[in-house]
């Protein structure tokens, strides 16, 4: 039989205009497929035995204390800029006053779950795609199995676990330590009366706020942390590959962030519609 | 239309064998065979690894398959642990085809199995003493005092108590020899009946590989154990092999005793044994 023979003729025509268009589709939607079969996977795991909690502890410290320097660093001055910037605006129309509840209502709502997930990406994402990839490609994924321990189990739902619940922490952290940056610079440099921030701030914000913060900040951390997991999981190779998927771990956790803050944003503004 | 074989049915008699095996003899544990694998079947994408490999695995003995590089000796071990399934064939193990198991069910037999993997496979984040006595933390309830009773004497027995404070140590620490050992304690600490080794002597020194081969025959003595060796090293084979089989192009090319398979007449078996530098036993030898 000849060579020729064996191979299958390249589609023509519409095929092969179906054929060209269809693999990116088909590409993003296994991408996404797979994502989800892992967190599928996750949850089911989750609930079976046994439940090793030091595993669940273990990633909360890792994910939450772990990253507490960071984000009262970060918190800090981006309470303080946003305060520096909106002191600003608001002089030109004689209301800074409102500069209290302006940044509260902000960092509520935006900044402290977004930033919050975006350091946690960097810090405790990038560490948990560089930690499976390593024991992907040293075999130690392939030694929990011939223990009988399931590696989704056992590696990735208290990752996932840990990250659901220390973002809205962490994002509370944020929070405060925003509004005394934002306090700081308001009342020492921006020449804010004291009575006017907070009162302002009182008034207009509410426990509501917080909470669509903590919900975003949770859906954040799924992500992050599914991202993480999944690229480090999937690791073929070596160092270099290792490299590689702790990037894209990064990559991919901070873009689906933003990209779940637009839409979770949307649905949450529904479900707490702004109340003057 | 030819009757397509029924699942229960051996897909194809082990090669050489002067009689038809039926499904019954190989679902029964045999006194001599603790594996047998049939027409083992498995590819990855367009690449045909496996292609119908039969092979039998001998009861307490060092069973030691060779191969060149990409013949799919990995491939192999890892069916024999449950972690492949493959495309077609069956693996029986004491009798049962573990190819027909369920994940609970595979998760159940594989405390049989021991491995020692090529690099050790340690946990980085745990110390020695946590990585040896995983098994037994995953497996069972035991307490604290139990399992350290079962890591020290295990450490005793594999001369690795006390050696400058090894217990406490982490994988970074210690030194390929010591992987090595403490890798091989962890797959004894659940007391399996069948220990494989993956490529165990890869990136050792001469030294290192003649520990190693000797780790393999006092612990295939003294624990009793059917041991199952992936080897590219001709020299280590021979030296430690009750039995050995070659793999070659996805198939068993021959198997038998160290000096049997040293005068199989095979193209591939001559390569390896002269690349190796090793002499062909004259034939009384072998009697």
């Amino acid at each position: 039989m000849s060579e020729a023979s064996t191979v299958p003729a390249p589609p023509r025509g519409l095929g092969a205009i179906g054929s060209v268009l269809g693999r990116p589709v088909r590409s993003f939607f296994g991408y996404f497929g797979d994502h989800a079969l892992m967190l599928w996977k996750a949850m089911f795991w989750l609930f079976r035995r046994p439940f090793r909690p030091r595993l669940f502890l273990e990633q909360m410290e890792f994910i939450g204390v772990g990253s507490l320097p960071i984000i009262l660093l970060v918190g800090f001055f981006s309470g303080a800029v946003s305060a520096q910037q909106t002191v600003r605006a608001l002089k030109l129309f004689g209301q800074e006053r409102f500069v209290g509840a302006t940044v509260g209502l902000s960092l509520a709502l935006e900044l402290a779950p977004v930033f919050t997930a975006l350091m946690i990406t960097a810090r405790a994402g990038s560490g948990m795609a560089t930690e499976l990839g390593s024991m992907r490609i040293t075999e130690q994924i392939d030694a929990l199995s011939t223990f009988a321990v399931n590696p989704i189990q056992y590696l990735v739902t208290p990752r996932i676990m840990a990250s659901l619940v220390m973002l809205p922490v962490m994002t509370m952290v944020f929070n405060a330590i925003g509004l005394i940056g934002a306090y700081v610079y308001a009342i020492f440099v921006g020449g804010v009366d004291v009575g006017s921030f907070i009162e302002h701030f009182r008034y207009l914000t509410d426990p509501s706020d917080y909470l669509q913060g903590a919900i975003k900040a949770a859906v954040f951390g799924v992500a992050l942390a599914l991202a993480a997991c999944f690229q480090g999981f999937n690791v073929r190779g070596g160092a270099k590959e290792v490299g590689l998927a702790t990037t894209r771990a990064v990559v991919a956790g901070s873009v689906s962030v933003l990209i779940i803050d637009f839409f979770v944003g949307d649905m949450l503004g529904v479900i707490f519609p702004f109340q003057s | 239309m030819p009757a397509s074989p029924s699942p229960s049915q051996s897909p194809r008699p082990p090669a050489g064998k002067p009689y038809q095996e039926n499904t019954e003899q190989l679902q029964t544990a045999n006194p001599q065979w603790q594996i047998r694998v049939r027409g083992l079947n498995k590819t990855f994408g367009p690449q045909h690894v496996l292609r119908g490999l039969d092979l039998d695995l001998e009861r307490g003995k060092i069973n030691i398959v060779i191969g060149g590089s990409g013949q799919g000796k990995s491939v192999l071990m890892k069916h024999l642990m449950g972690l492949l399934k493959p495309d077609s064939g069956h693996i029986y193990v004491d009798g049962q085809d573990i190819v027909a198991l369920s994940d609970v069910e595979m998760a159940k037999l594989r405390r049989k199995f021991g491995m020692v993997f090529q690099y050790a496979a340690l946990f980085d984040s745990q110390n020695v003493v946590e990585n040896i006595a995983f098994p037994l933390i995953e497996r069972y309830n035991l307490s604290r005092d139990e399992i350290m009773a079962r890591v020290r004497e295990l450490l005793k027995r594999l001369d690795l108590e006390g050696v400058g404070g090894i217990e406490q140590k982490f994988p970074a620490e210690l030194s390929g020899g010591q992987r090595k050992r403490v890798g091989l304690a962890r797959a004894l600490i659940d007391r399996p009946e069948i220990l494989l080794y993956d490529e165990p002597t890869t990136g050792l020194d001469p030294v290192a590989t003649k520990n190693v081969d000797e780790m393999i025959m006092q612990t295939s003595h003294d624990f009793g154990v059917t041991s199952v060796v992936i080897s590219h090293d001709m020299a280590s084979t021979f030296r430690i092999a009750d039995r050995v089989s070659m793999l070659y192009d996805g198939k068993i090319l021959v198997t038998g005793t160290a000096a049997e398979v040293l005068r199989a007449p095979d193209r591939p078996v001559r390569e390896f044994v002269e690349m190796a530098g090793l002499t062909v036993p004259p034939p009384e030898a072998s009697a």
